[in-house]
């Protein structure tokens, strides 16, 4: 008994650490004084940065949210037409790109794309004779990352809804609460944690985003680190940026669980009957197909047709045996990385329930704060001691062997999958965390006291309690790795290319039109497990078959 | 099954990658589709396997940085000189004696000490709208801080390499001070913040967005060969005013590489390089990507040719490397986003 959550204590802190190392690695340079270039810093672009950054994050939550709740509510209770392709077709955003979505629209809507110039050959306008949004500002930045990223609040918040006993959804309309008054003061109280774990998911993303905020001359905190390492050469001031950005993280989620305080969200009841949907008719049930069909049209449709159109009128490369082996790499890749980010969560999230002390909980949280890193800071971090590391196996072996044995890590596919495995764990460990906090603690206790060992409880009741939770974890970390672009574009080891790094190729040389047909395919490649994804979910409701 | 194959992978995942005599392995920052074809040629004509990672320069540099000696990248090639004087300062190259090199390669566009090699060029004039703009109303860089451009100029991010290389050419000539003021003045006189590539600034010029546009050759050339047929309206509607030929010229940058300092397959690094001057290859660059031979006495394509002969700015391009961080500062200064 005394042995045992030691050793459990042992074994979180290692893989949190393992885990944390790149990040560490990185901020390593924190406490190397740079006064000169944070002087300039200060004087010039620091004000930008706080203030695009600040207004991003504010404007994706509010639009993820907007664009998240009234769809997932109304999928959840509501019948109205289309309602069963909504249901799982609103995901389907998840799988495009920030940076192709930006792509799109930029070249759609431009000033001297083909929107703007069919307006004025009409009109006869001129430059400045009219009003048209720029896309290619802060509010195009805030659309297109709230048009990806808000599936995130959908899918979580769907879940939630699914998930809520109907007794508690009666009981509150027996007491005299209508539709609306049980909607504000029980559900969505309920699904809270749900909801604002695809709020910070979908946050997380953003701040980490580097694509499209660079190709929108947009300048954030994620591009100023980028500046700062490269163009001004230092290093000292850019992890000292990155930190900045960190502690924005760590305060929002410090905010988040306090506001919680003790609250918790166990489902206490066991009765589950089948929902009646609610039938909408009239025009209520077109406002609601609008709420639905908005989102997805957007997020979606419009982006790939253009994609579509691009492929179709100017790729000059088909589908050759050089472009399958892309879609095998991006595929093998995105699965290995997301089984190992499920087990490294399950192994967190369930040594976190069982210690819970401040310590195991502060390193699981420090294991997870890679994904509002970007991704080239990750690679780089990963790079630190990976050769640190391979130079000292290279002294060992000229020592006792006589001859170098070259790189054993860096440049190796394995390096590749432990950064996304930092950059994504965030995702599967949340999941899985949500999860386990639906299970009641008595669950666990009478396991335990009917004879199971602690890796019973998880292996015999958990495990099979929360199926649909693995797979949505698992899932989602592989479209995410299937959109991957910056780690994989530095780590990658030779003759090694995916989907992303040829669609990022063709774009950054700004041949857009050519980077449809990769881009297509990664958004093809993704909607497969998106669609089972949703499915999952459908099933998940207790009492429907 | 599934962790016995995940095993599987990972085993040979870690597998470090071979040095066999007849390899030799490429960091490069040009995009795969711009050397590729030309590494299969070289692979059919000397049985040289050549092994690819692409990426951005300066990961790729860190990454180089950090592999150290053990390495197993024997080129580094990047596009734009500035990048490859930092790899130098960063003690990751060594010197290359080639007799083709030095005679092919003019000793503006390679660097003193041998370490790195021009091996295409391409300028960055500006570009201005055919009927509105007359060529005489233009002369130089430093004279677009002109009251009269207020509002009529295109220019890209300073965020990115050709800016900072060009601004680093200024220093070189006009000191900081002098660059500095210019950079107010030209950030006075843009027609919009600046966004999008190199390629956009010709579109919003040819939108009627701006009159004036900074780019590089090639993408300018791609535009006119490209399929897109909105690209080649735009393209033709601006023309090319190569500025400052009355002193020191056109800003040029290359495309380059460099041989690693432990490199294991140098001869072959050498041989690739003696390879991509060839006339062939050289004359695919040209053909192919609308860029600069470096090679004289090959001959650029058509369309280079008619865009006329004009003088290049012969500062030695290390300096825009030595330049960048305090051109990046200048930017900064200026409000250039």
């Amino acid at each position: 008994m005394e042995i045992k959550p030691l050793l459990w204590r042992a074994v979180l802190l290692g893989m949190a650490l393992l885990t944390a190392l790149p990040i560490l690695a990185v901020f390593g340079y924190v406490f190397v004084p740079a006064p000169e270039v944070w002087q300039h810093l200060r004087d010039t672009v620091l004000t930008d940065y706080l203030l695009n950054t600040l207004w991003l994050v504010l404007g994706v939550g509010f639009g993820v949210l907007l664009l998240g709740l009234p769809a997932a509510w109304l999928n959840s209770m509501c019948s109205f037409p289309g309602q069963r392709l909504f249901e799982w077709a609103l995901l389907l955003p998840l799988a495009m790109p920030a940076y192709i979505i930006a792509y799109t629209y930029t070249g759609m809507l431009d000033f001297s794309g083909p929107l703007q110039s069919l307006l004025r050959e009409v009109t006869g306008w001129k430059y400045g004779d009219y009003y048209f949004p720029n896309v290619r500002s802060l509010g195009g930045a805030v659309t297109m990352l709230s048009l990806v990223l808000f599936p995130y609040v959908y899918l979580l918040a769907r879940a939630a809804f699914l998930e809520q006993s109907i007794c508690v959804l009666e009981v509150s309309r027996t007491l005299g609460a209508n539709q609306w008054q049980s909607f504000f003061r029980v559900a969505l109280p309920l699904a809270r944690p749900a909801i604002i774990t695809g709020l910070s998911l979908a946050l997380m993303e953003t701040l980490a985003d580097f694509g499209t905020v660079q190709y929108f001359g947009v300048s954030t905190f994620t591009t100023g680190i980028f500046r700062t390492w490269f163009g001004l050469g230092d290093h000292a001031a850019a992890s000292q940026l990155a930190a900045l950005l960190m502690g924005f993280v760590f305060v929002l989620i410090l905010l988040e669980r306090w506001s919680r305080s003790r609250a918790r969200y166990h489902h206490t009841s066991s009765k589950y009957s089948r929902i009646p949907k609610y039938r909408l008719t009239g025009s209520m049930a077109w406002l609601a197909v609008l709420v639905c069909a908005l989102p997805l049209l957007l997020g979606f449709v419009i982006p790939v047709g253009q994609l579509l159109y691009w492929s179709v009128t100017v790729a000059k490369d088909g589908v050759d045996g050089d472009f399958i082996n892309l879609v095998w790499h991006s595929l093998m890749l995105a699965s290995l990385a997301s089984l190992f980010a499920l087990l490294l969560a399950l192994i967190l999230g369930y040594g976190k329930r069982l210690n819970n002390d401040p310590l195991t909980s502060l390193s699981v949280r420090v294991a997870a704060m890679g994904y509002a890193v970007p991704g080239t800071v990750i690679a780089i971090g990963v790079l630190i001691p990976f050769a640190w590391l391979d130079t000292q196996l290279n002294h060992l072996s000229k020592q006792w062997l006589g001859s170098s044995v070259g790189l054993l890590l860096s440049g190796t596919l394995f390096t590749l999958l432990f950064a996304y495995n930092v950059r994504f764990l965030a995702v599967s460990l949340q999941t899985v965390e949500a999860g386990l906090g639906k299970i009641k603690p008595t669950v666990d206790n009478a396991g335990r006291s009917l004879g199971l060992s602690a890796f019973g409880v998880l292996h015999k009741l958990h495990l099979p309690l929360m199926k649909g939770t693995l797979l949505t974890a698992l899932l989602l970390v592989f479209v995410d790795v299937l959109k991957e672009l910056p780690a994989t574009l530095i780590l990658r080891p030779f003759n090694f290319n995916t989907l992303a790094v040829r669609a990022y190729e063709l774009a950054s040389d700004e041949r857009l039109a050519d980077a449809g047909l990769p881009s297509l395919m990664i958004v093809a490649a993704g909607i497969i497990p998106v669609i089972i994804l949703s499915r999952s979910i459908g099933k998940s409701r207790a009492g429907e078959k | 099954m599934l962790k016995k194959i995940t095993l599987a992978i990972l085993v040979a995942s870690l597998a470090a990658p071979a040095f066999a005599d007849g390899e030799v392995n490429v960091y490069s920052s040009r995009k795969e589709q711009l050397i590729k074809p030309l590494f299969d040629k070289f692979t059919e004509s000397t049985g040289i396997k050549v092994n690819l990672v692409t990426g951005k320069d300066d990961a790729l540099l860190e990454r180089l940085k950090l592999e150290g000696e053990n390495t197993p990248a024997d080129l580094l090639m990047t596009a734009d000189a500035g990048r490859l004087h930092r790899a130098v300062e960063m003690g990751l190259t060594q010197p290359v004696e080639s007799e083709t090199l030095k005679k092919d390669i003019p000793a503006t566009l390679r660097d003193p000490a041998n370490q790195w090699f021009g091996l295409t060029s391409r300028a960055r004039p500006i570009f201005y709208v055919k009927d509105k703009v007359k060529p005489e109303e233009l002369s130089t860089y430093e004279a677009l801080t002109d009251e009269k451009w207020k509002g009529r100029i295109c220019v890209r991010s300073s965020d990115n390499i050709y800016n900072q290389s060009m601004l680093g050419s200024m220093i070189a000539v006009n000191g900081v001070e002098k660059t500095q003021a210019w950079a107010e003045g030209f950030v006075r006189n843009f027609a919009r913040p600046p966004e999008g590539g190199d390629r956009d600034q010709i579109k919003a010029a040819a939108a009627g967005q701006c009159d004036i546009a900074l780019s590089n050759t090639y993408y300018y050339g791609q535009m006119l060969t490209g399929e897109e047929a909105e690209d080649k309206a735009a393209a033709e509607k601006v023309a090319i005013f190569w500025p400052n030929q009355q002193d020191r010229g056109v800003h040029v940058n290359i495309s380059g590489a460099a041989v690693t300092k432990v490199a294991k397959n140098k001869d072959n690094a050498v041989k690739l390089m003696e390879f991509l001057v060839s006339d062939e290859s050289q004359k695919w660059y040209a053909e192919a990507n609308q860029e600069y031979p470096v090679k004289a006495g090959v001959a650029a394509s058509e369309m280079l040719k008619s865009w006329g002969e004009f003088k290049a700015d012969s500062v030695n391009l290390s300096e825009l490397g030595k330049n960048n961080a305090e051109a990046v500062k200048i930017m900064d200064k200026a409000g250039w986003k």
